[in-house]
């Protein structure tokens, strides 16, 4: 006879793990992923910590020790100016590390967010506002942040705001396009039928699946925006003198690369690590939340 | 082995995960076709049977390995040629016909094209005698109009023409042996009947081999001769057909053959308790957890699949002596069973005059005056009494979607009203006041699509506490979720799972849970079953009935599958391009005068009988839009009595039933019961060709002039 009323028992144990957990889980087992990961990681302990323990004064000038080789007393040797070159590498990410952090925070959220709102309104404003962006997207990136920079001034402040509004522009499109593929899905369509809040929507059940997409998004373009700060102090409109940084390392010892060429390695080693690393964590995390959990992971 | 086509011995599939753990998807199957044999292959999802059907043609899933066994096609193992050795093998000799048409056909290129380039790779005909030979296969498929079909865009073909053309490319260079994995899923009743027929008609005429891979036990009775039963990587019961359907011996076969819904049997049928395992994981028997007659020695070693002696019937069980002593179709008699619920006398519901239209004229559209198009759903009255299971029943277009999702408030009506207690429901949901929303809440198709994969059970169930009862608190949520977890017959464990990590049928329990989280009066059900594998589907429609019990909850239940409705309906209301044809209770509407369309329907559906024929009525042929006046039905109907038809709108008629059984139609009910009356759904009833389409909605693109739109029917 029938058993109208049985107990669904568990028949096989299942791991219990948060999505997050399990794009963890993945991660973890890539080598590139981790190597990513540590180089930034290091990167983040040295600029933290470097003004404790660098063994010189990254502003000392010394005209004796002018463009000295390295050495056992000078790592990566000395520069134009009789600076060692080695401390300065080790602090000239500090700026840079802290604006353009702050700016892909700032840039992920609010592009991020609008972009989730446009894809879920869908209808006029959506429109108009893209087009908007597509305008701001067609100018050039540099011209623009030296535009911006240039009228406003090189305050820290100032630069990463106008970082943070710039890449946001790219952010929006990203969210904009990710958002479209779950509007018209079921679990959306079932939150506007119980009457849920667009806020609601947005929050719950759009951000959770567009999260990993701006989050892959947002490592990506914070190593453009590495590139673009350190192109704008190589220029002069980045971190103000004598602060040590990369761009400006570059900038200011180019001249003398045949006679000390580490007065350039130093600063780009520092520079091209922390991309790779980026770039590697990127790529590994892309892949991680690529497995579709949602249809659960292969045993 | 000799005189066997196909010579599967102890086959072995499996694939390592990425850490390095071995998953089984096959264990040990042997299995033999003969030529001209029609063999179906059944099991539910995961069972391995698109694996072995694969295996077949030497295909095996990347990452997938043989790990012992073999597969000898015409005395050539599969797995040890080469890729140039298998091409031409593949096409020539055995050819698939897979589950989903539109995806097999390329989109760019004209059918006709595809199907010649089959004919030029596989069957060594080229240039004019090709496009012969296409035509050919074209009308052999029974495609109306080969010559204009030929030159249409696969996306230009309905999906039954699409998997028609699918055949011929299979039939091009007459392989010895055909591989069908579910090519009917997805179509709608009627047309898988005639794609069927069409299949048992070319097999018996070519003499063709056919392995048919289903989930559907009724469309297996109809195509196959033997039937092989999958469960967990294995095959459990290999039997003819008629001894399988009738007398089944592995328990399995029985709880399977017991959860289907009958159109002849009221009630809903039994349901298997548990789930399968993966394969290889359980050290005796794989059914044995789920086994009303397993023992100790099922726990703890494999039964082998064994013949029943002196028959060609093999069975994996120790018990199967128990099992057939029992009569199974007296058993069957008893399985089924109703859970009663009182309805209300007042509407919960009412429906009036409502019409539903996709079009949105615009601005070109209103300066030229363009006439609208016919909307796509039009002039629909019904009342649901509360309490009551309302079910709307047609088959896809039918509008059945489109209504309830006006219900919900997520598509506006054209006018009308839809009455809940005192307030219109034709209002937008983001303009209903919270109490309303709360008490019409929706349960979808597909609860992989209908439960956010990035929430965990316990979040998905407190969005409609917080969004209902915000004077909750976090600790009485809590409760109420275990409690709900609780009326779904869920542990309270599941609270922390992901919907990745619960099986379709506890996936749509949380579905359910989540809209009775909202203590609604109202649930709209769409398609809830049929997603689901028959097994698990018996079960969710049991807690759909004691939900209801519970609390008096009004349904309005979405569903094709004509049985499923027979389960679970009060009454029934049958549309057919956004119009109604018949509205009555379950008895009145399986039971004759029927509307031709209701009629049709019925003569459509598949029982798990080899000896039972379907009966075609109409033809399958799509239809895009509704027609601009006159009946709905006008284009397909068996018995159209002319320009009536085409130009008033039939009226209602009521039958002597006191429940307001009603038929739209122009022929009286009195003729209606005369033409149906005495056939059962055993006899096909012939037709003259002219009669039965005489005019066919097409596709109206530019490439069709109208003197060509007229296909024959077959």
């Amino acid at each position: 006879m029938a058993v109208a009323t049985q107990t669904v028992e568990e028949t096989t144990p299942v791991k219990r793990r948060s999505p997050l957990a399990e794009t963890w889980e993945n991660l973890r087992r890539s080598w590139a992923g981790m190597l990513g990961l540590t180089l930034i990681v290091l990167h983040i302990l040295i600029a933290a910590t470097s003004p404790y323990w660098v063994p010189k004064d990254p502003l000392e000038m010394n005209a004796e020790i002018r463009t000295l080789p390295p050495s056992a007393e000078h790592l990566f040797g000395t520069d134009k100016l009789g600076r060692d070159v080695f401390s300065r590498s080790m602090l000239g990410g500090r700026v840079t590390l802290v604006v353009t952090l702050i700016a892909i925070a700032i840039a992920t959220v609010w592009g991020g967010l609008l972009g989730i709102v446009l894809g879920l309104l869908n209808g006029r404003t959506d429109e108009l506002i893209m087009r908007v962006v597509d305008a701001l997207l067609s100018i050039p990136w540099l011209l623009l942040l030296l535009l911006i920079i240039s009228v406003m001034g090189t305050k820290m402040w100032v630069q990463t705001l106008t970082f943070g509004f710039t890449y946001g522009i790219l952010a929006i499109r990203v969210a904009r396009a990710a958002t479209l593929d779950f509007v018209t899905s079921e679990f959306v369509l079932a939150a506007r039928a119980r009457g849920e809040r667009k806020r609601t929507i947005v929050l719950k059940e759009l951000l959770p699946n567009v999260r990993d997409v701006l989050l892959v998004d947002g490592s990506m373009n914070w190593s453009w925006m590495l590139l673009a700060f350190t192109s704008l102090s190589f220029l002069g409109f980045g971190v103000t003198p004598p602060t040590p940084d990369w761009g400006f390392m570059v900038a200011k010892n180019r001249d003398i690369l045949a006679i000390q060429p580490w007065a350039v390695f130093g600063p780009v080693i520092m520079l091209s690590t922390l991309i790779i690393g980026i770039n590697l964590f990127a790529d590994a995390f892309a892949k991680a939340i690529g497995l579709d959990r949602s249809q659960g992971a292969p045993v | 082995m000799s005189g066997c086509l196909v010579d599967i011995d102890n086959l072995t599939i499996g694939y390592y995960t990425q850490r390095g753990k071995l998953v089984y998807v096959l264990q040990g199957v042997s299995l033999q076709i003969k030529a001209g044999d029609t063999l179906g292959l059944v099991g539910e999802s995961g069972c391995g049977k698109s694996t072995l059907g694969q295996a077949m043609m030497g295909y095996l899933r990347s990452g997938s390995q043989v790990l012992g066994g073999s597969v000898i096609f015409a005395d050539q193992d599969m797995f040890s040629l080469n890729g140039r050795q298998l091409e031409s093998i593949r096409g020539r000799q055995i050819a698939l016909i897979p589950q989903n048409a539109g995806d097999a056909l390329t989109p760019t290129l004209r059918v006709g094209n595809q199907i010649i380039e089959a004919i030029e790779l596989n069957a060594d005909i080229s240039g004019v005698a090709a496009k012969e030979r296409m035509i050919e296969l074209l009308g052999q498929v029974r495609l109306p109009h080969p010559d204009v079909m030929a030159g249409r865009y696969p996306h230009e073909l309905s999906g039954g023409q699409q998997q028609r053309v699918v055949v011929a490319m299979a039939l091009a260079a007459e392989p010895d042996m055909l591989v069908l994995d579910e090519p009917t899923t997805g179509l709608d009743v009627t047309t898988q009947a005639h794609i069927l027929n069409l299949l048992r008609d070319i097999v018996s005429e070519m003499g063709t081999a056919m392995m048919y891979i289903s989930h559907d036990l009724g469309v297996i009775a109809r195509v196959s001769d033997r039937v092989a039963l999958m469960y967990a990587g294995e095959i459990v019961e290999d039997a003819d057909a008629a001894e399988m359907f009738a007398s089944p011996a592995h328990p399995y076969a029985r709880g399977l053959l017991e959860s289907i819904p009958r159109l002849a049997l009221a009630g809903i049928p039994n349901s298997m308790p548990g789930q399968p395992p993966i394969p290889g994981t359980l050290p005796g028997c794989s059914f044995a957890p789920r086994c009303p007659f397993a023992t100790d020695i099922c726990t703890t070693d494999p039964p082998a699949l064994e013949a029943i002696p002196g028959t060609p019937h093999l069975v994996r069980c120790y018990h199967w002596e128990d099992v057939i002593a029992t009569d199974f179709s007296q058993e069957l008699q008893q399985v089924f069973h109703t859970i009663s619920h009182t309805t209300g006398d007042e509407p919960a519901i009412e429906i009036s005059e409502v019409d539903i239209s996709y079009h949105r004229p615009g601005l070109s559209d209103r300066l030229r005056g363009t006439p609208e198009p016919p909307a796509t759903v039009s002039d629909v009255t019904l009342s649901v009494q509360c309490g009551e299971t309302l079910a709307m029943v047609g088959e896809s277009g039918s509008g059945k979607t489109t209504i309830v999702r006006t219900i919900a408030g997520l598509l506006p009506a054209k006018s009308g009203r839809i009455q809940f207690d005192d307030f219109d429901l034709t209002v937008d949901v983001d303009h209903r006041p919270m109490e309303i929303c709360r008490n019409v809440q929706l349960i979808f198709q597909n609860p992989d699509a209908s439960l956010n994969p990035r929430q965990n059970v316990a979040e998905i169930l407190d969005q409609p506490l917080k969004l209902y009862f915000p004077e909750m608190t976090r600790d009485e949520r809590r409760a109420r979720q275990i409690e709900l977890l609780e009326r779904v017959r869920l542990d309270e464990r599941y609270r922390l799972r992901y919907p990745g990590q619960m099986s379709g049928g506890e996936k749509q329990r949380v579905a359910i849970a989540r809209a009775f989280a909202a203590d609604p009066e109202v649930v709209l059900c769409d398609e809830v079953t049929s997603a689901l594998d028959v097994s698990v589907q018996a079960a969710v429609l049991d807690l759909l009935a004691d939900l209801q019990k519970e609390r008096n909850t009004t349904y309005i239940f979405i569903a094709h599958d004509l049985a499923v409705v027979r389960a679970i309906a009060d009454r029934v209301a049958v549309l057919y391009q956004g119009r109604l044809c018949e509205v009555g209770t379950v008895d009145e509407i399986y039971s004759p005068p029927y509307h031709p369309y209701t009629e049709t329907l019925l003569g459509a559906v598949l029982i798990p009988d080899p000896d039972y024929e379907p009966k075609l009525l109409a033809s399958d042929t799509p239809e895009l839009a509704p027609p601009a006046s006159g009946c709905a039905f006008q284009r397909r109907c068996p018995y159209c009595i002319g320009d009536i038809c085409e130009q008033k709108t039939p009226p209602w008629q009521y039958t002597e039933g006191e429940a307001g059984h009603k038929i739209r139609c122009h022929i009286p009910i009195e003729e209606l019961a005369l033409l149906t009356k005495g056939q059962n759904h055993n006899q096909v009833v012939d037709l003259p060709a002219e009669d039965i389409s005489p005019k066919l909605f097409m596709h109206s693109g530019s490439d069709m002039d109208a003197s060509t739109s007229e296909p024959k029917a077959f």
